[in-house]
């Protein structure tokens, strides 16, 4: 009974911790353009495959992600450059749009260059299982948890201890008073993809040898790492973590006492029951403001 | 210090500043007044960069910086306190402060920055008790001091001042205006756009007053505060 509930505490914060890393995506972009990018998802979904095909011509996996990630942050970079920054000062509205095309437009990219075909590749560690205390673990799982720890104590100490972190919050804070100080804004929202496309690619590149990989689960991605946004609360980075790991251990617990074929539904169920109950979700508040 | 020459601005088709042309002599401490609407807002948005003039010519000591981006104007000494004070919210007192010095921290760091921090301090006592408070949090007067102080932190050496005294009760605009006459004794030129004219006349040397867009009078603080029409339309006398 306990040996299961570990169980499904370790896998529930795994996939957590994979849906805190794409929702904390969607949450630097809001924060610095106020609006959902819709193309998330798909940096995931290049995470993992381009790490795949790296590795099938290195047979370094360390390697291989490494590169993979490097690549899909460049693809992030030039993704704002061609489509968002030409559009000078957009409305939101404009830009959830415009993501959504760029989404699109990535996953036939991806399909025509990468193939059709679901591609994987095997763990991080030789030994795929350990017995921890009687309770079976994916060794896999542990790097995905690992790993997402490491990356968001990167980015607290790089939005609280780093000048260029503070221009990105105070870029988010108020336009016009950052470039008053000489932060050149439009470079703070590229730089926002960039983070967002870390985020993306290293999930992906970390989930792959758990569940393979392939061009179309983009938009399975996207829709869970924006729920975990809206749960945790739009634009709050810890709101990320706390969203991504609530839903991850929902869709655990829910699937092994209700249902497996209720396992996707779950994240459809929690974004309505949020968007009725709570809109500005778990952390969120309205930012301080005084007038 | 300062040199605006037939400077023509706007709003898309909307054109708002006429002509505008005046002068801040280096040390000199110069007011912009003006009624609701009358364009101060939107000739120091010009000058800080963030509105790209339509026309004319921006000369700071010399070098014309109409087409240099916000960010260049600083390192050429121009630094603005806008309306509304416009604080970074979220972000606590000192990282406001650091904020006003980022071209002195990023990409290379300025070590002189910690020291002028302290200055600020001295000047605005009570930020250095809220320093780690989110400056959302602080009163208006307080807003406005960060906003000051700020500004400061880039060492300017012109400094434009929209409206310091908007919504602030009579003490604080007291105390406020205190500190702009010390910075300018301190060697800080001062353009100062204000709808407060009596207070704005009374701090500043010279002034000029703007009207739907235009330059309508210039001369002497003094002798503006005498002028029989910008009693009536200005000081409600
Ligand atoms: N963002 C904008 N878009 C269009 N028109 C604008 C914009 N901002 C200001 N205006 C117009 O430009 C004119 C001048 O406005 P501005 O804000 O410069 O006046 P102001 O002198 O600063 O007034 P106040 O004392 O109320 O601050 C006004 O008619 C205003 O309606
Ligand atoms: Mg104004």
């Amino acid at each position: 009974m306990t040996t299961t509930i570990l169980q499904l505490l370790v896998a529930g914060v795994g996939t957590g911790s994979i849906y805190a890393l794409i929702a904390l995506g969607f949450n630097v972009v809001f924060k610095s353009t106020g609006a959902m990018n819709f193309a998330q998802g798909e940096w995931v979904v290049m995470g993992g495959m381009i790490s795949a095909l790296l590795f099938a011509a290195t047979s370094n996996i360390g390697l291989a992600c490494a590169l993979a990630v490097v690549i899909v942050i460049m693809a992030g970079i030039a993704s704002e450059r061609l489509v968002i920054w030409p559009l000078r000062r957009p409305n939101t509205l404009l830009i959830t749009l415009v993501s959504i095309g760029l989404a699109i437009c990535t996953r036939s990219l991806v399909m025509l260059v990468l193939g059709k075909k679901p591609v994987g590749y095997p763990g991080f560690s030789q030994v795929s299982t350990l017995v921890l205390g009687g309770v079976a673990v994916q060794t896999q799982t542990l790097w995905i948890i690992g790993l997402t720890l490491a990356f968001l104590l990167a980015m607290h100490l790089f939005f609280e201890r780093s000048m260029l972190g503070k221009a990105l919050r105070a870029a988010a804070a108020d336009r016009d008073a950052a470039a008053i100080v000489g932060v050149r804004v439009e470079t703070t929202v590229m730089l926002s993809f960039a983070i967002a496309a870390f985020a993306g690619a290293l999930a992906g590149a970390i989930i792959t040898p758990l569940t393979l990989s392939s061009y179309d689960q983009g938009a399975m991605f996207g829709f869970k790492g924006f729920s975990a946004a809206m749960l945790g609360g739009v634009g709050s980075l810890p709101g990320a973590v706390v969203g991504g790991l609530a839903l991850g251990l929902l869709e655990a617990f829910g699937s092994f006492y209700i249902s497996s074929d209720f396992k996707d539904a779950i994240a459809f169920t929690v974004l309505l029951l949020i968007l009725f109950a709570r809109p500005s979700g778990l952390l969120g508040r309205a930012d301080v403001i005084k007038v | 210090m300062l040199e605006v020459d037939a400077l023509s601005a706007g709003y898309g088709h909307v054109s708002v500043l006429h002509r505008i042309s005046l002068r801040v002599a280096a040390g000199q401490s110069v007011c912009l007044i003006g009624a609701n609407g009358a364009g101060k807002t939107t000739l120091l948005r010009c000058l800080a960069g963030l509105l790209r003039p339509s026309s004319g010519r921006i000369l700071v000591e010399g070098n014309d910086i109409a087409g240099r981006s916000a960010s260049a104007r600083l390192d050429f000494g121009v630094t603005l306190v806008p309306e509304g004070r416009r604080v970074f919210a979220p972000m606590s007192v000192r990282e406001n402060l650091e904020m006003g010095a980022f071209r002195r921290l990023w990409p290379r760091r300025d070590r002189r920055v910690e020291a002028d921090m302290d200055a600020v301090f001295d000047m605005f006592p009570r930020l250095r008790e809220r320093l780690n408070q989110p400056a959302g949090l602080l009163s208006g007067g307080e807003q406005q001091m960060l906003a000051i102080g700020r500004a400061l932190m880039s060492r300017p050496r012109l400094l434009l001042l929209d409206e310091p005294s908007m919504g602030l009760a009579p003490r604080v605009v007291q105390d406020i205006f205190a500190i702009i006459r010390r910075l300018n004794q301190q060697g800080i030129s001062i353009l100062l756009a204000e709808q407060n004219a009596n207070m704005a006349l009374q701090s500043a040397a010279w002034g000029y007053v703007i009207a739907e867009g235009e330059i309508v009078r210039e001369a002497e603080s003094t002798s503006l505060a005498h002028d029989p029409i910008v009693r009536t339309a200005y000081l409600g006398l």
